[in-house]
């Protein structure tokens, strides 16, 4: 990103050289720090996710070793969930908050430079028991990225460790990046804007960062917990000891529902940008979309166990969370209801950001379906941890999340560079992205049904047809990605200059703004009516 | 062969259905359990009214991604709220899922009664394989996938139950209300035969319960559904449902098999017994972590060959066998096989890849050590 400052002379203060990145506490570089890292841990969880389906090209084992194999899953999850999605949004929470809610900054520079910089060093950790284990040198983490105990205890690898160590930074940073962006938004908005004025993404990161901040240290508590039956006599998931393996689960998983919805809900935030924008009409229903992004935040706490029926817990319990979960499409079928009037009688063209936008909204609700199949608890006996699960999470993460960070991009990319992307290439990513990645994630719904158990390097014969397309699928997906890498440096070197408003239909302070937007945003308030 | 033919298969397959591959499915099937129906039932109505809401919500979206684009409405409308839509899209949702909640917790309450079995099986599942208790029957056994290494490493053909063939198939009666216990020995593994509907955690320290009620004879075949390690995709699952008196038959051979094997483990074997039995007894039980030409698994599993515990005191040896090691993968294997067993893959680890220590260990043996 160092060509596009160098270009636009403002006459703030910045230090030069690598000072600039290392001691920064500008809201714009740690935001396209934070994109650039999760940019190429993205290339790092898909080449593992790619070695994972040239495993599964077709039956017998040719590739990796089935030890290999946990270890790739595990990594891929990791680095995908923590590495990629959630750095990526907070990325462009970074870039974002300070200009849509006018203001010079994030509230809280320092610990901004430090949130971001403790990233690397908990991905360093991760990456090393993998490097190490390619070199022959012990396991890496090999029990899944939702670590079971007591797989992940009593038998996990001398790198789990490292693992633990490695979840511990992440969540420090995740907190104190939460943190910031509640400071910001609570105290640095504009006069005139109430909290109902607020951009959707400014309300969906506002109440992300609250779910961040109340999940992440149990998260925290669950890697302590393992670590001191690792090392120092405790069993709290161990039987023998007394303790519970079960009690893990439900430890984990009032970490990791929320944690779902905190990488989805800044998605909706961003479609709630990017749909009325192409649309030029205003987002239908704000409040109510308001209103059922702090309803599904609250529902995520309270649905956790629906990713435990079959661990045999009491039937209230079952019917509880069957209940609780189904509750969740209503708010969900409100914010799709709202997506499409906003749509209806609009005045609609096609650019890149809206067609990722619009097969988000086609794409996610594909995965709210499969969702609302696998609450239900007799079914879900059938569909839990088979590929069918793997198609439901894919469709949500990949092409909800992932394909949101993207439309998101290209919706802010001439802003952040000034410069407009290349449409041809950035339509053409979107064609090979959308259609290889329903090439590979809708035949795993088939070999789900058809009984396929996720998390295994080899199969029965009659999963063969469906996991080779899929596997063909994940390589055009993978490669496809490499025309966004060079679209984006293309995009920062040079290109058609963009407007300060870039979009003839967009609203919102960032868009007041020259592009490339100034390096302190907004130094005096801008005043909301 | 098959590794080359497989991408010219996919070629095929792009055109027309490939006879290489065993035939596939794209739904569940309705199983041979009322579990299993009432699972597929509920199935089928969630997935078709998500299908008839899909139709209205990706209709409505294409007829106005069709109608309402700039070239065709250059005047957006500028409406952004209709409070009569938003209360009927927030209160038809809720009645859909009241319509589905009411059959989903039928089903579910009566798949979660066990009451009133006619009989019991214990399952533990241990790393990578099944054990099966008919509890107050005093038979009880070990099921092992059979599928050869030769055909994963795809050294051979694979034949038509590839991953999905054991040696010790699970016997039950049709007809009968049967309980299922699950537990695990080392680290949680999951149960399922998608034919009966059944899948349940086992969990060490923790028993689990469901049940079946087979109305079909035949063979059903199922695997590990929780992540428990390396050789999780490789702990099949299969159970042959017949008449009640076959299965009483069956029974009974298992009980006169066990008669047998006591005996044997009252002789005393010669070298060649014990090595050709040990080979045998190895490559089932142990292969699996310290891998078949005893070298391990780097880092993960020590390797037996030219080991300091393989090479040296016997007592010892046989000790690490019978007990296991705490707080590691290695497992109490006394309890997993008997004395003739033991005494010969601890024979044949003595023995084989060089380890020539020329040393014979008996059952007998075996049994004083326990």
């Amino acid at each position: 990103m160092n060509a596009v400052v160098e270009e636009h002379h403002d006459h703030d203060h910045k230090p030069t050289g690598i000072g600039r990145w290392l001691f920064s506490t500008n809201h714009k570089d740690i935001g396209s720090m934070y994109l650039w890292f999760a940019f190429t841990m993205f290339f790092i969880g898909g080449a593992l996710a790619l070695i994972i389906r040239a495993e599964l090209f077709q039956p017998g084992m040719q590739i990796v070793e089935p030890e290999f194999f946990n270890q790739l899953t595990t990594l891929h999850g990791l680095i995908m969930v923590f590495g990629v999605i959630m750095p990526a949004f907070v990325g462009l929470a970074n870039w974002q908050l300070p200009m849509m809610i006018g203001a010079p900054d994030m509230a809280l520079p320092r610990m901004n430079n430090w949130s971001f910089w403790l990233l690397p060093a908990a991905f360093g950790l991760l990456l090393a028991s993998l490097v190490m284990s390619i070199m022959g040198m012990g396991s890496a983490p090999n029990f899944g990225w939702t670590f079971y105990a007591p797989l992940s205890t009593t038998y996990g690898p001398d790198s789990t460790d490292y693992f633990i160590f490695s979840v511990h930074l992440m969540g420090i940073s995740s907190v104190m990046g939460a943190i910031n962006v509640i400071a910001t938004i609570m105290n640095m908005r504009a006069p005139g804007m109430n909290y109902m004025k607020m951009p959707i993404f400014v309300w969906t990161w506002f109440i992300t960062a609250y779910l961040l901040i109340a999940v992440m240290p149990v998260l925290a508590g669950a890697v302590t917990m393992m670590l001191t039956d690792r090392h120092f006599g405790t069993s709290f998931f161990d039987a023998a000891g007394g303790g519970d393996p079960v009690m893990f689960q439900h430890i984990f998983w009032f970490f990791g529902h929320p944690e779902v919805y905190i990488m989805i809900l800044p998605a909706f935030g961003i479609i709630s940008q990017i749909v009325p924008t192409f649309a030029r009409k205003p987002l239908f229903g704000y409040s109510s979309m308001v209103y059922a992004t702090a309803s599904i935040a609250f529902l995520s706490f309270i649905v956790w166990a629906h990713h435990m029926f079959t661990t045999g817990m009491p039937v209230a319990g079952e019917l509880f969370f069957m209940y609780s979960t189904m509750l969740i499409a209503v708010p969900t079928g409100v914010k799709v209801f709202n997506w499409i009037s906003t749509m209806w009688r609009g005045s609609l063209t096609f650019e890149t950001p809206m067609l990722f936008a619009i097969a988000f909204i086609f794409l996610f609700t594909m995965g709210g379906f499969t969702g609302l199949m696998l609450c239900i608890v007799p079914a879900d006996f059938q569909y839990h941890d088979t590929y069918f699960v793997v198609a439901h999470f894919h469709y949500v993460l990949v092409t909800g999340a992932a394909f949101s960070i993207m439309a998101a991009v290209y919706y802010w990319l001439p802003k952040w560079t000034g410069n407009m992307y290349d449409e041809k290439l950035g339509k053409l990513h979107f064609w090979l992205t959308t259609i290889s990645a329903n090439v590979l994630f809708f035949p795993m719904h088939f070999v789900g049904l058809a009984g396929m158990p996720r998390r295994i390097p080899d199969y029965a014969l009659q999963f063969a047809e469906f996991n080779q397309i899929a596997s063909i699928g994940a390589f055009v997906f993978g490669f496809s990605q490499l025309i966004f890498l060079y679209l984006v440096i293309k995009c920062v070197r040079g290109g058609k200059k963009a407007t300060s408003e870039v979009w003839e239909g967009a609203q919102g302070l960032e868009f007041d703004l020259p592009s490339p937007a100034p390096f302190h945003s907004y130094t005096t308030p801008p005043e909301v009516k | 062969m098959r590794a080359v033919s497989r991408p010219l298969g996919l070629a095929c397959l792009l055109l027309a259905s490939n006879p290489l591959y065993a035939d596939y499915q794209l739904n569940l099937k309705p199983g041979v359990t009322s579990f299993s129906q009432g699972a597929y039932d509920i199935h089928t109505i969630v997935m078709w009214i998500c299908v008839v809401i899909g139709i209205v919500v990706y209709g409505a979206m294409t007829y106005s991604i069709l109608k309402h684009r700039k070239s065709n409405n250059p005047n957006p409308s500028k409406f952004d709220d209709n409070t009569t839509i938003e209360i009927l899209w927030t209160v038809i949702p809720v009645l859909i899922l009241i319509a589905i909640a009411i059959p989903a917790t039928k089903v579910l309450l009566a798949m979660e009664d066990t009451s009133n079995s006619d009989m019991s099986i214990k399952i533990t599942g241990y790393q990578w394989k099944w054990h099966y208790d008919y509890v107050g029957e005093d038979v009880s056994f070990f099921s092992n996938m059979s599928t050869p290494k030769e055909q994963i490493t795809n050294q051979a053909t694979k034949g038509e139950n590839y991953l999905l063939e054991v040696d010790n198939t699970v016997v039950v009666p049709i007809n009968t209300k049967i309980r299922f216990l699950f537990t695990a020995s080392d680290v949680i593994h999951a149960w399922w035969v998608p034919a009966f509907g059944v899948k349940k955690d086992a969990i060490p320290g923790f028993i689990n319960e469901s049940w079946a009620s087979i109305e079909e004879p035949g063979i059903y075949r199922g695997q590990c559904a929780e992540l428990c390690g390396a050789n999780h995709g490789f702990m099949p699952i299969v159970v042959e449902a017949k008449s009640e008196e076959d299965y009483l038959a069956w029974l009974n051979d298992k009980k006169a098999e066990k008669v047998a094997a006591a005996a044997s483990a009252e002789k005393t074997w010669t070298m060649d017994e014990l090595m050709a039995h040990g080979e045998t007894a190895y490559n089932t039980s142990c292969a699996a972590c310290h891998q078949v030409g005893g070298e391990g698994l780097h880092g993960v599993f020590p390797g037996l060959k030219d080991s300091a515990i393989v090479v040296g005191d016997i007592a010892k040896h046989i000790d690490v066998v019978i007990n296991g090691v705490a707080g590691t993968g290695m497992q109490a294997f006394g309890p997993q096989l008997d004395d003739a067993d033991l005494a010969a893959i601890i024979t044949y680890e003595r023995n084989a890849w060089g380890n020539n220590t020329g040393e014979m260990v008996q059952p007998s043996d075996v049994k004083s050590a326990r």
